[in-house]
């Protein structure tokens, strides 16, 4: 039984990729999504996928981990394709943290998280050391140790998310995956999941893959950038090499200016003025 | 939380309430059980009653406890064991604490069964299989409405009304269709009754309780995940359209043939799983104690049904029906109050 584990983290070797989408045509809804697209995700990368609506980011990301099978192609992990492995054994590589996540009511924190050691236990392994220590882990890591005992329909939005990430962690993959995790966070909580994944991809050693709507916060967290347009991807790449203000507005139809972010030196994109009249005097 | 470690990796965990609500239900239907056997108009101690169970007792009272009575209580305990047990599963499949075999159209569908029956003429031992037959293809039909995109919470409860629309529908027309005192016979069928139920109508439910508990105790660690959202529980390695549809057929297939031996008892199998939810205070199915609660429940809803009204029965499916509702509209008023 192969268990991904820290060891593993670490003798991925830069410069390749476990996980790589080749020729893919997505339906969703009887709507194609993308044709043709081929994506990879560089190991240990922080890598984020950005778009406009609609164009593909978390079809896309679903089909990276497998819960919607491409009509065309295949998605590879560690060279394999990910369909005809088993769920169990995928679970164990590739974590995946939807936006259609719900807490059942009245569950607490310490609950949601050993949720996720799911795919590690069995009929007659239903809780070993191992499983009770990652999950310690998972919540120190994300800072919810404390409210391990609260129910988490109480806590708040930048709270909960950080749980469900947790339950995420104690699912023990190198690789993980994040549907829009700030959606419906303020910005102060927003900032507080990206230094957290940050930090996981850093300091853990993770690989991250999330999609996120703010170009800015892409700009700045991204190791490696995906932009997408009408399911292709127009670019990818360090965003410091990538971010142009030629490249949004091919993908987002935006006139911009682009500038040095003055906290990060990663790009920040401006938007171009709506040219107002000249205030008169008087 | 009380966790068993064994030599060679294996484990087990036991959520401590959980564990003991399941016990004192099985203890509460057991003696409530006990209790039961023994009230009527030969009364008989529990002591006595006992001792006829391990074989002695005198010949009159062997013929009364496990000639007129067992048969009745063993129905009571196997159809509520079966609401209870099939309640907890919709609950969670659906995401809905509404979520029942009542308002899926399950139960309507066997009752459709029962009066195809009632309109050709047949016997009582036909009509609980009719019945069963209904219940089990209106779970068929749920499956086919819902269709390849599967049976997911929203869709289950919408599909659901319908179905139960459609059969309420089938069941008034087929009631107008038959005569008179078939009709009576009818309305007091699908009112929910255990008199005169017999071992032939408990055995089918005695039989899927043997087998039916271990098909869905395997599943409960898939379906607690399934509750988080089925992307969710897929990305945990969960096989979520496989395990919802051995769940579903396993509930539906407890529900149609509980409805089988005694008629669409109302309100069991809404109001045990809840009640086992709220003492536990564990999230996910709580599987056994609702099942235990609803065998306790249903037990102690058949003596008032025969012994709060003097001089005449009450068929079961009323006491459940009025202490069911009532307990139902007590919880949605108190949650009401408690969430701001």
């Amino acid at each position: 039984m192969t268990r991904p584990d820290e060891k593993e983290i670490r003798t991925m070797r830069p410069g390749t990729a476990r996980l790589v989408g080749e020729t893919l045509t997505l339906v969703y809804d009887r709507r194609t999504v993308a044709e043709n697209l081929t994506v990879a995700v560089p190991d240990r990368s922080f890598t984020v996928i950005i778009g406009p609506n609609a164009c593909g980011k978390s079809t896309l990301l679903r089909a990276l981990a497998r819960l919607l099978r491409p009509t065309r192609g295949t998605v590879l992990l560690d060279g394999a394709d990910i369909h005809r492995r088993p769920a169990r054994q995928v679970a164990r590589t590739l974590g995946l943290l939807p936006q259609s996540a719900v807490a059942p009511d009245g569950i607490t924190v310490a609950e949601l998280v050993d949720r996720g050691r799911y795919p590690h236990q069995g009929l007659l392994r239903q809780w070993s050391r191992e499983d009770e220590r990652v999950v310690v882990e998972a919540m120190a890591a994300t800072g919810v140790a404390t409210l391990a005992d609260r129910p988490v329909d109480e806590l708040s939005g930048g709270q909960r998310q950080r749980v469900w990430i947790a339950m995420a962690l104690a699912q023990q993959t190198p690789l993980l995956l994040l549907d829009e995790p700030t959606t419906y966070l303020d910005i102060a909580h927003q900032v507080e999941v990206l230094d957290l994944c940050a930090r996981l991809h850093e300091e853990q050693g993770r690989t991250l893959v999330a999609v996120l709507h703010d170009l800015h916060q892409a700009a700045r967290y991204a190791t490696h950038l995906v932009a997408l347009r009408d399911g292709r991807v127009v670019a990818a790449g360090d965003p410091r090499r990538i971010v142009t203000a030629e490249l949004v507005e091919e993908v987002f139809g935006l006139p911009c200016r682009v500038i040095e972010d003055p906290e990060t030196g990663t790009p920040l994109v401006l938007p171009a003025a709506r040219r107002r009249p000249a205030p008169t005097a008087g | 939380m009380i966790v068993l470690r064994l030599p060679g990796g294996l484990s087990l965990r036991l959520h401590t309430r959980a564990l003991v609500v399941g016990g004192a239900g099985t203890l509460l239907a057991a003696s409530l059980a006990v209790l039961a056997v023994g009230a009527g108009d030969y009364p008989i101690s529990p002591a006595e009653v006992l001792r006829v169970l391990a074989g002695g007792g005198t010949p009159a009272e062997r013929f009364v406890v496990t000639e007129l009575r067992l048969p009745r209580l063993a129905t009571a305990l196997a159809v509520g064991a079966a609401l209870g047990l099939a309640g907890a599963v919709f609950q969670s499949l659906t995401r809905n604490p509404l979520g029942s075999p009542d308002i899926l159209g399950v139960t309507q569908g066997a009752a459709t069964g029962a009066l195809v029956v009632v309109v050709l003429g047949g016997s009582s031992i036909a009509l609980g299989a009719a019945a069963a037959a209904g219940g089990l293809a209106s779970g068929a039909l749920l499956a086919a409405l819902a269709g390849p995109r599967g049976l997911t919470g929203h869709r289950l409860v919408l599909v659901g009304i319908g179905v139960t629309a459609i059969l309420t529908g089938v069941n008034g027309w087929l009631l107008t269709r038959a005569p008179l005192t078939d009709a009576a016979r009818a309305a007091l069928w699908l009112t929910g009754s255990l008199d005169g139920r017999g071992w032939a109508n408990a055995l089918p439910v005695l039989a899927a309780l043997a087998v039916l508990p271990a098909v869905l105790l395997a599943r409960a660690p898939a379906l607690r995940l399934i509750e988080l959202g089925d992307d969710t529980a897929a990305a945990l390695g969960v096989p979520v359209r496989r395990v919802r549809l051995a769940a579903l057929g396993a509930a539906v297939l407890l529900v149609s043939l509980a409805a089988g031996a005694a008629g669409p008892v109302s309100f069991l199998a809404l109001a045990a799983p809840h009640l086992a939810r709220r003492l536990t205070r564990a999230p996910g199915p709580n599987l056994l104690p609702a099942a235990a609660l609803g065998a306790a429940l249903l037990v102690a809803a058949d003596q008032v049904a025969q012994h709060a009204v003097g001089g005449h029965q009450l068929p079961v499916g009323v006491v459940t029906g009025v202490l069911g509702g009532g307990y139902l509209a007590w919880l949605l008023a108190s949650e009401r109050g408690s969430r701001r």
